[in-house]
Parts: structure tokens; C-alpha cells; sequence
């Protein structure tokens, strides 16, 4: 087993004080360079938990987190974290499109520009290879100018992977990337999630059961912020070893 | 039974016919006043070209012969509202800022209804302060001959056009989606990067179309420049300087001048070049949001 990219200890997590936790000491570990989908059905947490790899649940008033996460074998709680590098280093796609109202190429550079770099050659050739390594680059490359708003619903969500991308982040988080999708535009991430994982390490939170078992290396099932099992996606989806997630992946419920 | 039918479709339709005469009645009115600026105005031209008017410097209405020279007045109220919006859009804008991304929204809620307050605020109340609190002011701290002046009344103007671009301004801020602004953040923005680089120019139409509303106001407000300007028709050397804009002419002389007279055809042509400058505002703003429509 290699060795893995982001090691959760014991994460727990509450949205205000005396509710229930939406995540209840959940223990993980993600290698490097696989694909790891987390399946459940609907308010199980499971984009609660993605959310907490870069901290993006920082935003919500009131929340508590308990626990570490390891990135690298550095907690990402721990006082001295720089948030915002942190989140280059730990990119993320979201359940919308969700590109901004500029033009194809000012959306891939945003996240360059915001590291400082202002040469246009440079700046150039990271959206092209942006691009291309989200396979979009052959549709837009004569196109570079026009609003991302032009672009179809799956074109501007490999618009948002070549922007998460641009900042070269080690992980790629995924949150229900492709619910908002026809099947051919799904079709065409799932094939991107599986070539890019040759370079990130990607987390893919999806509702999708054929989906997790069609892309991923492992995965992870949760049920009410509990993570009831994980391991390799092919025993996962044939011998599950909880009664629970037998019943979730033969659709007996979810 | 052809009677039942008769009263039904009598009941479909005359409410259907009173709707459509009393919406009418906003466009007739429109162009009756319209048409009635025009035939008050327009006599005026009997007597001088649209040149001699818009370039001369002299307005002297009640002099023997009588000068219209429009362009101090025109001058003025160019000056009053592009100072004012000076004032207000920074302001406006940076305000909508904070009530959208920086201030919690308990406090906001205050700030809104405070901003609300402000808007409803008679604009002679505003004029009062003007005359009393800041021509003073002004008078004994910059030692000027007159406290009334282009400052004041811009002062003034840009608090009443404060709430019209703030609110504006705040509403397209607030339709800029919270997807993009996360989307910022996942990339390591922070949040003044976010603030900046994506929210404001995600509502740059709104913000620029606010902008032109507060100035369609302070064009058109006319008690605070009558009782804070000076009234002064004069080409403004320095934001220090008495001004008279159109407004405050036509409010101040309309009350002294015969019926007919040249000097009534006078007002009314500049009531006409106002409609104009209106006019001119509002197809900006229309030409913004059509552009807006084909991105």
C-alpha cells in the first residue's frame, strides 16, 4: 500500500452547538495518486467531510471540528496553517458549474494571477496546458475570449477542473461534480477524474453508486456522519463487510 | 342561453379594456407634458439660436434688453451633479461592500433601515442643514465670501443619492452567486482578493447603472441646490464658487415671470434641455442592461 496523501483522524463535526454532529469521528486514509469516491445516501455527510479536506466549512458560523487532518503528515488545523495556501495546495471542483462572469481564459488564469504571476507568456501556457489536461482545449483554443457563460453546462465544469488545476494543487476534491450533468457530459468527466488522478490525488463525493464503482480505486460509505466502511472499490461493491452498506449498494435503501 | 353568454363575455372583457385605458394613462401623461414642456419652450427660439443659448455666458432675464445666456445654468447643474456623484458613488459603493461582504447580517439589517431613513429624508430639511450648519462651516474655515456654494449643495446631493446607489449597488453585489465567491475562495482568495476580483466585477453593470440613477437624481433635485448653491449664474472657477443650476432657476424665477413672456418661454426651454439630459441618462442605462442581456 502506498503511502497515503491525507490521513483523517477521529474527525468529528458539529454546524451549531447542541445538535447532532453531522460527522462523528470519522478515521481515513487516502493515498496518493488514487481515486477515492465517498458514497451515502443524501445528508449522510459525505460533502460535509469533502468540505473539511480544505477547509471550506471554515465559512459556516457556528461549526465545531474536532480531530486532525493530515495532509502530508501535517494537521491543516493546526494554528500555524495558512489557509489559503492551503487551499492551493488543495483544489476543488464544485456540484455546479460555477465558473466566473469573465471570459474562458481570464477564468483558467485567476488562480495564477492570484499567486503573482503577471508575465502573459507564462500565463499563456498555463491555460493551455490547464485546459488540455481538462480535454477541453480542442473546443475553446480558437475561442479563448468568449464569456464562460457560453460555454454548455459540462464544458464549463471541465472549465472549473482547468481552473482548479492551474494552481497545480496536490489534491483534487470533487463534490458531486457531475449531478447537475447530461450523461454524455458525465461520461466525459468520469473519463477526466480517472486520467487525472495519474497526477493529483482526487477525492470524488458522488450519489452515484455506478458511478464511484465505474471511477474510483476505493471507496468510502457513510451513513448519518458516520463512515461506515472504506476499502478497495471492487470489495466495496462485492463483499461489503457491513450489513448497512450491503443494503445501501443493492438499493434497498438511499 | 345566449343572455348568460353575453354578460360573460362582457365580464372577461371590460375588465380586461379598464386595465389596459388606466396603464395608458401613464404613457398619455407622459406625453402631454411632454409635448406642453415643448410648446412653452420651444418660442424662445423666435427670438435666439440654440447657440446664442446654450454658449452665452450672460443670464440676465430681467435686463433691458434681455440676455438667456444658458450656459452658467448649464454649467451648474453639470457641476452639482458630477461633484455630488463624486462625493456619493465612492461612498455608495464601498458601503454596498460592507453591507454585503464584510458586515454581519444582523448589523446590516440596522444599516439598510438606517440608509432607508436617509432616502426618505425631505430634501429641505437637507437644504436647512446646508444653509445653517455648512455654509457657516465653510464660510469661516476656507474664509470664503459665501458658505452657499458648488460644495455645499454637492455635500448635500451626495447624501440624498447616497441611499439610491447604496441600495442599487448593494442588490447587484448581493445577485453575485455565493457558488462564485466559494469558487474564489477554493483557489486560495482571500476574502478581499474574492471581494474585488470577482464580486465587484461580477456586479459591475448593476453598479455602474446605480451610479447613473443617483446622478439622474441629483440632475433633477431641485430644493437643496435652491437653497444651498448660491444661485449664483456664473461658470464655476472652483468647487468654492456660487452656482445656479437649471433647477433651482427655474424653481426661483418661474414665480416672477409673466405668462408668455420671453422669459417664460426661457424656463421652459431649460426644463426642456433637463428632459434631455434625463432622457440621455436613461438610454445609458437601458444600453447597459440590453448589453448585459447578450453575454
Amino acid at each position: 500500500m502506498s503511502q497515503a496523501k491525507l490521513t483523517i483522524e477521529s474527525l468529528s463535526l458539529s454546524y451549531s452547538k447542541g445538535t447532532s454532529p453531522a460527522l462523528r469521528d470519522v478515521t481515513l486514509g487516502i493515498e496518493e495518486n488514487s481515486l477515492m469516491a465517498f458514497i451515502g445516501p443524501s445528508g449522510c455527510g459525505k460533502s460535509t467531510f469533502l468540505r473539511c479536506l480544505n477547509r471550506m466549512n471554515d465559512f459556516v458560523r457556528g461549526v465545531e471540528i474536532t480531530g486532525r487532518v493530515l495532509l502530508d503528515g501535517k494537521d491543516i488545523y493546526a494554528p500555524d496553517v495558512d489557509v489559503t495556501s492551503l487551499r492551493r495546495r488543495v483544489g476543488m471542483v464544485f456540484q455546479r458549474p460555477n465558473p466566473f462572469p469573465f471570459s474562458i481564459r481570464e477564468n483558467v488564469a485567476y488562480g495564477p494571477k492570484l499567486l503573482g504571476e503577471r508575465d502573459r507568456g507564462k500565463l499563456g501556457e498555463v491555460v493551455e496546458r490547464s485546459l488540455r489536461n481538462s480535454g477541453l482545449w480542442e473546443e475553446v483554443k480558437d475561442r479563448l475570449d468568449a464569456q464562460a457563460s457560453s460555454l454548455s453546462g459540462g464544458q464549463q465544469q471541465r472549465l472549473c477542473i482547468a481552473r482548479a488545476i492551474a494552481v497545480e494543487p496536490e489534491v483534487l476534491l470533487m463534490d458531486e461534480p457531475t449531478s447537475a450533468l447530461d450523461p454524455m457530459a458525465t461520461a466525459r468527466i468520469e473519463e477526466l477524474a480517472r486520467e487525472l488522478k495519474k497526477f493529483y490525488t482526487v477525492a470524488i463525493v458522488t450519489h452515484n453508486m455506478q458511478q464511484a464503482a465505474r471511477v474510483s480505486d476505493h471507496t468510502a460509505f457513510f451513513l448519518m456522519g458516520e463512515l461506515v466502511e472504506h476499502g478497495p472499490t471492487t470489495k466495496i461493491f462485492t463483499t461489503p463487510s457491513d450489513r448497512r452498506t450491503e443494503d445501501y449498494i443493492t438499493g434497498r435503501f438511499g | 342561453m345566449p343572455e348568460r353568454g353575453e354578460a360573460r363575455r362582457l365580464s372577461e372583457t371590460a375588465p380586461r379594456r379598464i386595465i389596459t385605458v388606466m396603464a395608458m394613462s401613464g404613457v398619455l401623461v407622459m406625453a402631454f407634458i411632454l409635448l406642453f414642456l415643448l410648446r412653452e419652450g420651444m418660442p424662445i427660439l423666435k427670438g435666439a439660436s440654440i447657440t446664442e443659448l446654450a454658449t452665452g455666458r450672460l443670464w440676465y432675464p430681467v435686463s433691458a434688453p434681455p440676455l438667456f445666456g444658458m450656459m452658467p445654468l448649464i454649467a451648474g447643474s453639470l457641476a452639482v451633479t458630477l461633484t455630488s456623484s463624486a462625493l456619493a458613488i465612492p461612498f455608495g459603493v464601498a458601503l454596498a461592500l460592507f453591507l454585503t461582504e464584510i458586515c454581519p447580517k444582523r448589523i446590516s439589517g440596522f444599516f439598510k433601515i438606517t440608509l432607508e431613513i436617509l432616502g426618505f429624508l425631505p430634501s429641505v430639511v437637507l437644504g436647512f442643514i446646508g444653509m445653517v450648519v455648512i455654509a457657516p462651516f465653510l464660510q469661516v474655515r476656507l474664509e470664503l465670501l459665501s458658505g452657499l456654494n458648488l460644495m455645499n449643495a454637492s455635500m448635500l446631493l451626495g447624501v440624498m443619492i447616497l441611499p439610491t446607489v447604496a441600495t442599487l449597488s448593494e442588490e447587484s453585489l448581493h445577485a453575485v452567486p455565493q457558488s462564485q465567491r466559494d469558487a474564489s475562495y477554493a483557489l486560495g482568495a482571500t476574502r478581499c482578493e474574492t471581494m474585488f476580483k470577482v464580486v465587484l466585477p461580477g456586479a459591475s453593470r448593476g453598479i455602474a447603472q446605480a451610479a447613473i440613477l443617483g446622478l439622474m437624481r441629483a440632475l433633477g433635485e431641485t430644493m437643496v441646490v435652491l437653497m444651498a448653491s448660491g444661485g449664483a449664474a456664473l461658470l464655476p472657477q472652483s468647487v468654492f464658487d456660487p452656482v445656479r443650476p437649471l433647477t433651482s432657476a427655474i424653481a426661483a424665477e418661474m414665480g416672477e415671470t409673466s405668462v408668455g413672456s420671453a422669459h417664460y418661454h426661457a424656463l421652459f426651454f431649460m426644463g426642456c434641455i433637463l428632459l434631455l439630459f434625463t432622457l440621455a441618462l436613461n438610454m445609458l442605462v437601458i444600453k447597459i442592461e440590453s448589453r448585459g442581456e447578450a453575454d
